[in-house]
Parts: structure tokens; C-alpha cells; sequence
């Protein structure tokens, strides 16, 4: 195994691995810092701020140094490879990196977004000083507030790390910003009539190590160090990006992307980025309701989930007409679960349906060139299918019955009169059922609808359950390649709704309050293509459930 | 108490013995007396004449907030919410919008500034968090309201502070910071040395010609 000597420690790294001086010392838990590097970008050694003395154990024990400071980027980390981070020349290098990098900047930090979460700051904080020498007025530069539809560009807040040109460039494909001018008129900007607006520009945002790009989507809106993070699953499509939702005062705020390699990587699409405003939405169902002929007789929960049950129940004891339930892409497997278990243990021919699976034209793949031809390799991809966890509830479904009805079907099925009382949970924010197809339910006697925004099929409903949005809930997404993931609960859903789960819990009747845990290790027993659920790692970057596939795969 | 427990510094006195005249309390009553006959003898008024008399208070009082203006008479806050970061009562809601392009100087500005003078504990802490010194504690001290949302503070009414104090001496304009705060605009730099330590036996540090990095006497030095 090649060793690395980091500040006087070995440590062992991969034959395979092909780390830079950055990434090996980060395996002994020393920290590198550095501006332009990013790990899914290429290396252009620019900022000098990872400079550090590296050098060379020969075969006879000796360390042979390199004379000048190397950048840790660019440096690869191999067999016998010595690196000093903490010399007094190396700590004197980054303090004068920093003083230069700081020469020109504004020092706006009390009006700057990015301050609270800037490398600036924190470099400065760790590694840097306290006073310029500077005796000259700043070169400031006009800001340029229109670079993208979602995206300002502070000018004289960059540090020239060209990591948002290196995006454009090698992720997104279009290529869209660049640096004009050289010296120190050095500005990032757009070719002139091109902003950007792929789908993926508002990593740029992220990207940007110092206040300099900034979304306007959040610009303004908070300090970030209100802010409080969760950690869980963009359920915008089914690549399922590992993400960050940032709340304040039970408000979602901004949704960032958190690096998961088994997931999508370090980035993610801006549809799923600025697709979670439907949580604070005014159409929100608000009350829970329960409707004879029509007119609204309770608003209140217990009631109403008793209610709900006892249809259920008579329905199924009854057994003149059947009992159903549509499971919608949308829930988590817990919800899928307890729901499908629920109604199989009331009548054992209960028919469990798929819900709509909403797919939008094709998988979007980047990088692409100008003709918008997919580069290889890929590196991100949008998914056409819509929807979060179609793999998990299919498997939920699969384990009850054998092949897995169509929403169509059961839809010709309802008009025709089979069944008595049909459990419909929703949960697409674009809308899961046209008019025509609600008409489907008008001759169902007891209709009760779970979902967070008004459709047409609650005409016909007879309960209403005002469920939660994915940041209002927790339970296990299974992406298209088959990785499970947590999505957790960030904010309390609007006063009258209950999180999907809660709801469940209550109609089946399980005792205490809900634990999706709980629930998961009963899946996990008695599901084979889910046993993975039971993996502790499913808390921390998600367990993939189908090892036969290579995680690697965007 | 141990001999060893006894400070140097403490010095232990006993109880004086009560002599003949001590012990008929006499004197004792005579001295009480005399009090009582100063209070009846002497007119002079102590209580304050309360509204028709304001108080002196001293400098440093902290009383009702405003907003400062700036010589353009706009806002003088740039909406860092620095002193809602600061605010241990979490008294002040601050939201921010963009600048107008009319305001090259500035990224932002407060859109509204709730301030409730209520929840408020008047400890001044915005004032020192604040990097534009844009709000400040005057002397104002008789804040009343028919009601509570009367003493919810907003953007203008804070202004409308600064306009009725702003020639009050007791409360002048305590400007005397930058654009934004002491590091963005250096008025006189700090006479320190070279960023980049040269250790003494290094060339460049022994060279006599202009340009040259020196490490004596400096900060950074081996």
C-alpha cells in the first residue's frame, strides 16, 4: 500500500486512489485550504492558498524537499510522498495569499449573503491576519447584477477561482461565463447575449467559495447563521440529490446540494433547487374534512381518522364491493408500507394500485457541447420520471401483490362500481389527476383523499387528511438506481396538516407516537428486496439496495 | 476560626465597653432628636416635580431607539441585521431589499424595521453591533402607547426619532466609523510589518536596495 507522510503521520491511501496532496491530508484530518480546487472540477492551481512543502522519501529512508512551495492541488500524493502543512513557510505563504487575495475585496462582510458560510472569512479567521498594508484605494468593479435569471454577480467580492467558469465549462456543458481582461481588470463575466440559464447554473451559487455570485432567489432573504440545516432528499425527480434544506422560523429557505457520492455527486438541478415553494403555498389544504352529500360535517382530526377506519373496516367486512388504495410515487416506503399492510390485513383481496408516475420528456444528461450533444462521460443527469421513490413503493407493492396495477386500471375498475371505499394518497405538487379521471370516483361510496393541495378527485372525496410536503416528513426515497435515502423532517407543516405518516399511524391504529424506525425494520424483515433499510448507513449517505449495480453510475 | 485562617490584612477589633453614660442611652436619644428636629425645621423640597420638572439623567442613559439618517437624509442602515443577531430580547425584524440603482454605495436596505420597544430590555447592544452606527438609544424615556402595537417601532417611526433628537445635545450623532465599520475604510494604516517572515540569514533580508522585505522589529519574524 503507498504511504503518505502528512506532518510527520503515514497514512496509508488506496494502490487506486488517485488523491492530491489536499485529499490525502484530509485523511489524516489536516486541512489544506484552498479557494479554486474543487474535487468534481478540474485542477488549475490559481489561488496559491494550498501551498505547502512536499517532498520525496528515497528508497534509502531519506526525504530529498522540493525547494519552493507546490500547490497541494496539483501536487499528486504517492508512495513516499512527504507533505508539511504546518512550517512556518508554508503558514507564511498562505498569510501572504490571503493578504493579497483580500487586497481588492470590499470587506462588505456585514451586507455580504455569503458571510457566515465565506472561505474568506474562515481562511482569513484560520490561517490569515487581521490588517491590510494596502495604501492605495481599492480597485472596486461595478457590480453586475443581471448574469443569469437566478444568479447576481458581485464583482468586486471575487477572488478569480474560475471555479464557476470551470463549471459551466466541464458540468453543465454551456459554457456560458468566462474571464474578460487580464491583470487586475480580471472579471468574471458572460459572453455577451448568453446569461446564464442552464439547468444547472445555480451551482455556480454554491460553487462560489466568497460572496461574489449569489442566488436572487435567496439574496437578502436571511443571514445564515439562522439558518438550520437538515439533511435529506431533493424529491424534485427520481436521481434523488442528497440535499440540505436550510429553515428559519419553520420556513424553508433554500435547498442545497450535499456531496453524496453514491447519490448524484456534488451538485444539483435547478428545478429541484427552487421546487420547493409548494410547501408555503397558499392552495394548501389547511383542515382536514369530512363530507356527507357534499357538505363539510367535521373538521376535526380524531374524528375524522376514526371515520375514515370504520369505512374501511365495513367496507372490507361487508364484502359486497372491494376495497383500494393508490399508493402514490410520492410517498415514502414507510407510508407505502404501513398503508398497503394496513388494507391487505382488512381484506386479503384489497387491491393496492400504483399511482400516476409523472414522466416529463427524456433524461436530461450534461455535460453537453453547443449542439447540445451529451458529452461523455456523464456527470449529471435530470431524470424524465418525476417523481422520488417509484423503486421503493414498487418493492412495497411487489410484496403484496404479484403484479403491481397500473393507475389507469384501477381507475376503469372504480367507474364500473367494484369498489366500496378507496384510499387515494397524492402528493405530486404538479398534480396527479385530471378532471376526467376524478369522475372515476364519483360512484365510490367512501373516497378518502390524502395530499397537500387541492385536485379535482376532492370533489368526490368524503375525507380530506391534508398531508406534508417532503420537508415535513421522514421516511426512506428509493431512487432510480435503487439508493435508499432519509428525507427528514425540517419544518412543522401549516396548522391543520399532519405529516403522512402521523395520519397512517393514526388510521391503522398503532399505539404511541410515530417511529419510523420502527417501521422500517418491520419492512426490512419481511421485505427481501428491502432488507437494506435496516443499515445503519441509511442515516448517513443512503444504503443501496440493489448492490449488484455500481454505485459509481450518475 | 484557626490562627492559620487570619489574614495578615484583617485587623480584629472588639466590641467598645459601654460606660455609665452609654449605658442610660441618653446620648443615643439626644442624637435621634436631633434628626427628627432637622427634618421639622428644614423645608426644602426633596420630591421631583414630575411631569412639570424632567430629570437630569446622565449621559450614557438608554432610552427609546432611532434611526440615524445619512447626510443624504436616507435610512442609514444597510440591513446587515447585525443588531438582530445581537439582540439577546429578539426584539428587532428587519427585512431586506435591494438597493435602488440610484444608490450606487449601497447593496441593500432595510424594506421594514420592526422595532418593539416592548420586548426590548434597553441593554444597547444593537448600538455596538451596529458597523454603520445607524441605530442608536437616545433619552427618550416616556414611551407610551394606547396599546401594544403601538410600541412595535417601524422604519419610520425609528426615523421620526432621529428627526425630533438629532439636535438634542444630549443626544449628537455618534458617528465615527467607515461606510462599514472600522476595517472597510482604514484612514490611517496600522504600522506593521511585512506579511512574509524572512529569516534573518536570507539574502533579501541583508540587501540594501529598495523593495526589500525586512523582518526587524516586525511581527512574522523567526
Amino acid at each position: 500500500m503507498p504511504t503518505v507522510t502528512v506532518n510527520g503521520k503515514d497514512v496509508e491511501i488506496g494502490a487506486s486512489e488517485r488523491l492530491n496532496c489536499i485529499q490525502a491530508a484530509a485523511k489524516v484530518g489536516v486541512e489544506i485550504p484552498a479557494y479554486c480546487w474543487h474535487p468534481a472540477l478540474s485542477v488549475v492551481a490559481s489561488c496559491r492558498m494550498c501551498l505547502v512543502e512536499v517532498g520525496d522519501r528515497k528508497p534509502d529512508g531519506t526525504v530529498a524537499m522540493q525547494p519552493k512551495l507546490v500547490p497541494g492541488c496539483q501536487t499528486p500524493a504517492k508512495d513516499g510522498t512527504v507533505i508539511i502543512s504546518d512550517s512556518q513557510k508554508v503558514k507564511d505563504a498562505r498569510k501572504a495569499t490571503l493578504e493579497y487575495l483580500l487586497l481588492n475585496h470590499p470587506l462588505d462582510c456585514p451586507t455580504c449573503d455569503q458571510a457566515g458560510e465565506c472561505y474568506l472569512q474562515d481562511y482569513s479567521f484560520n490561517y490569515g491576519r487581521g490588517y491590510s498594508r494596502l495604501n492605495e484605494p481599492k480597485n472596486i468593479k461595478p457590480d453586475k447584477t443581471y448574469i443569469g435569471d437566478q444568479i447576481t454577480l458581485f464583482t468586486d467580492r471575487c477572488i478569480m477561482c474560475t471555479r464557476c467558469v470551470r463549471f459551466t465549462r466541464e458540468v453543465s456543458g454551456s459554457s456560458e461565463l468566462q474571464v474578460v481582461s487580464r491583470g487586475s481588470h480580471e472579471e468574471i463575466d458572460i459572453f455577451p447575449g448568453h446569461p446564464v440559464n442552464n439547468p444547472l447554473a445555480g451551482n455556480v451559487v454554491d460553487l462560489c467559495p466568497v460572496g461574489a455570485l449569489c442566488s436572487k432567489d435567496f439574496l437578502y432573504q436571511q443571514r445564515v447563521w439562522w439558518l438550520k440545516s437538515t439533511n435529506s432528499v431533493c424529491t424534485g425527480c427520481s436521481t434523488g440529490c442528497s440535499v440540505t434544506v436550510d429553515q428559519n422560523d419553520e420556513r424553508v429557505y433554500r435547498l442545497k446540494p450535499r456531496a453524496n457520492e453514491k447519490a448524484q455527486g456534488h451538485f444539483m438541478c435547478d428545478a429541484g433547487r427552487f421546487g420547493w415553494k409548494y410547501t408555503h403555498s397558499d392552495q394548501r389544504l389547511s383542515a382536514p374534512e369530512m363530507r356527507t352529500n357534499g357538505q363539510v360535517v367535521s373538521r376535526d382530526w380524531d374524528q375524522i381518522v376514526a371515520s375514515a377506519r370504520a369505512a374501511l373496516r365495513k367496507t372490507a367486512a361487508a364484502g359486497r364491493t372491494k376495497i383500494a388504495a393508490v399508493l402514490s410515487p410520492w410517498m415514502t416506503v414507510e407510508e407505502a408500507w404501513i398503508l398497503a399492510s394496513f388494507l391487505k390485513s382488512l381484506s386479503p383481496d384489497a387491491v393496492l394500485a400504483m399511482g400516476p408516475v409523472r414522466v416529463e420528456g427524456q433524461d436530461d444528461h450534461f455535460p453537453k457541447d453547443v449542439r447540445g450533444n451529451v458529452v461523455e462521460p456523464v456527470k449529471f443527469t435530470i431524470r424524465a420520471e418525476k417523481c422520488p421513490n417509484r423503486a421503493g413503493v414498487q418493492a412495497v407493492l411487489s410484496h403484496f401483490t404479484k403484479d403491481v396495477m397500473p393507475f389507469e386500471e384501477l381507475l376503469r375498475l372504480a367507474s364500473t362500481g367494484q369498489f366500496g371505499a378507496v384510499y387515494l394518497a397524492g402528493g405530486d405538487p404538479d398534480g396527479w389527476i385530471s378532471e376526467l379521471q376524478a369522475e372515476a370516483f364519483s360512484k365510490v361510496e367512501t373516497v378518502i383523499v390524502q395530499d397537500f393541495l387541492p385536485s379535482p378527485v376532492l370533489k368526490h372525496a368524503t375525507h380530506v387528511l391534508p398531508s406534508g410536503t417532503f420537508v415535513e416528513r421522514e421516511g426512506v426515497v428509493v431512487n432510480h438506481k435503487g439508493l435508499a435515502q432519509l428525507i427528514r423532517r425540517s419544518v412543522r407543516g401549516p396548522d391543520g396538516t399532519r405529516p403522512d405518516s402521523r395520519i397512517l399511524w393514526e388510521l391503522t391504529e398503532r399505539t404511541g407516537l410515530v417511529q419510523t424506525d420502527v417501521v422500517r425494520s418491520e419492512i426490512a424483515a419481511q421485505v427481501t428486496a428491502l432488507a437494506g433499510l435496516s443499515d445503519p448507513a441509511l442515516k448517513a449517505d443512503g444504503v443501496l439496495l440493489n448492490a449488484a449495480q455500481p454505485a459509481g453510475a450518475v | 476560626m484557626s490562627q492559620t485562617a487570619k489574614k495578615k490584612n484583617v485587623r480584629w477589633v472588639e466590641e467598645p465597653e459601654l460606660g455609665f453614660w452609654e449605658s442610660t442611652f441618653v446620648p443615643a436619644i439626644m442624637q435621634g432628636l436631633k434628626t427628627t428636629l432637622k427634618h421639622v425645621v428644614d423645608r426644602k423640597p426633596v420630591t421631583q416635580q414630575y411631569p412639570e420638572v424632567k430629570p437630569e439623567l446622565p449621559l450614557h442613559y438608554r432610552g427609546v431607539h432611532r434611526l440615524n439618517r445619512d447626510e443624504k437624509d436616507r435610512v442609514k442602515c444597510v440591513a446587515c441585521m447585525m443588531c438582530a443577531t445581537a439582540c439577546p430580547a429578539n426584539c428587532i425584524t428587519i427585512e431586506a431589499q435591494a438597493a435602488p440603482p440610484e444608490w450606487p454605495d449601497r447593496d441593500k436596505f432595510p424594506k421594514s424595521f420592526v422595532l418593539d420597544e416592548l420586548r426590548c430590555i434597553y441593554c444597547g447592544m444593537c448600538e455596538e453591533a451596529c458597523p454603520v452606527d445607524a441605530i442608536e438609544l437616545t433619552h427618550i424615556y416616556d414611551l407610551t402607547g394606547e396599546s401594544r402595537s403601538d410600541l412595535l417601532y417601524d422604519r419610520e417611526k425609528l426615523l421620526g426619532v432621529f428627526d425630533r433628537t438629532r439636535n438634542d445635545a444630549r443626544d449628537p450623532v455618534r458617528t465615527r466609523r467607515g461606510v462599514l465599520g472600522p476595517a472597510s475604510e482604514f484612514q490611517q494604516l496600522p504600522a506593521l510589518g511585512p506579511a512574509t517572515g524572512v529569516p534573518q540569514s536570507d539574502r533579501s533580508a541583508k540587501a540594501e536596495t529598495a523593495g526589500v522585505i525586512r523582518t526587524t522589529g516586525v511581527e512574522g519574524q523567526r
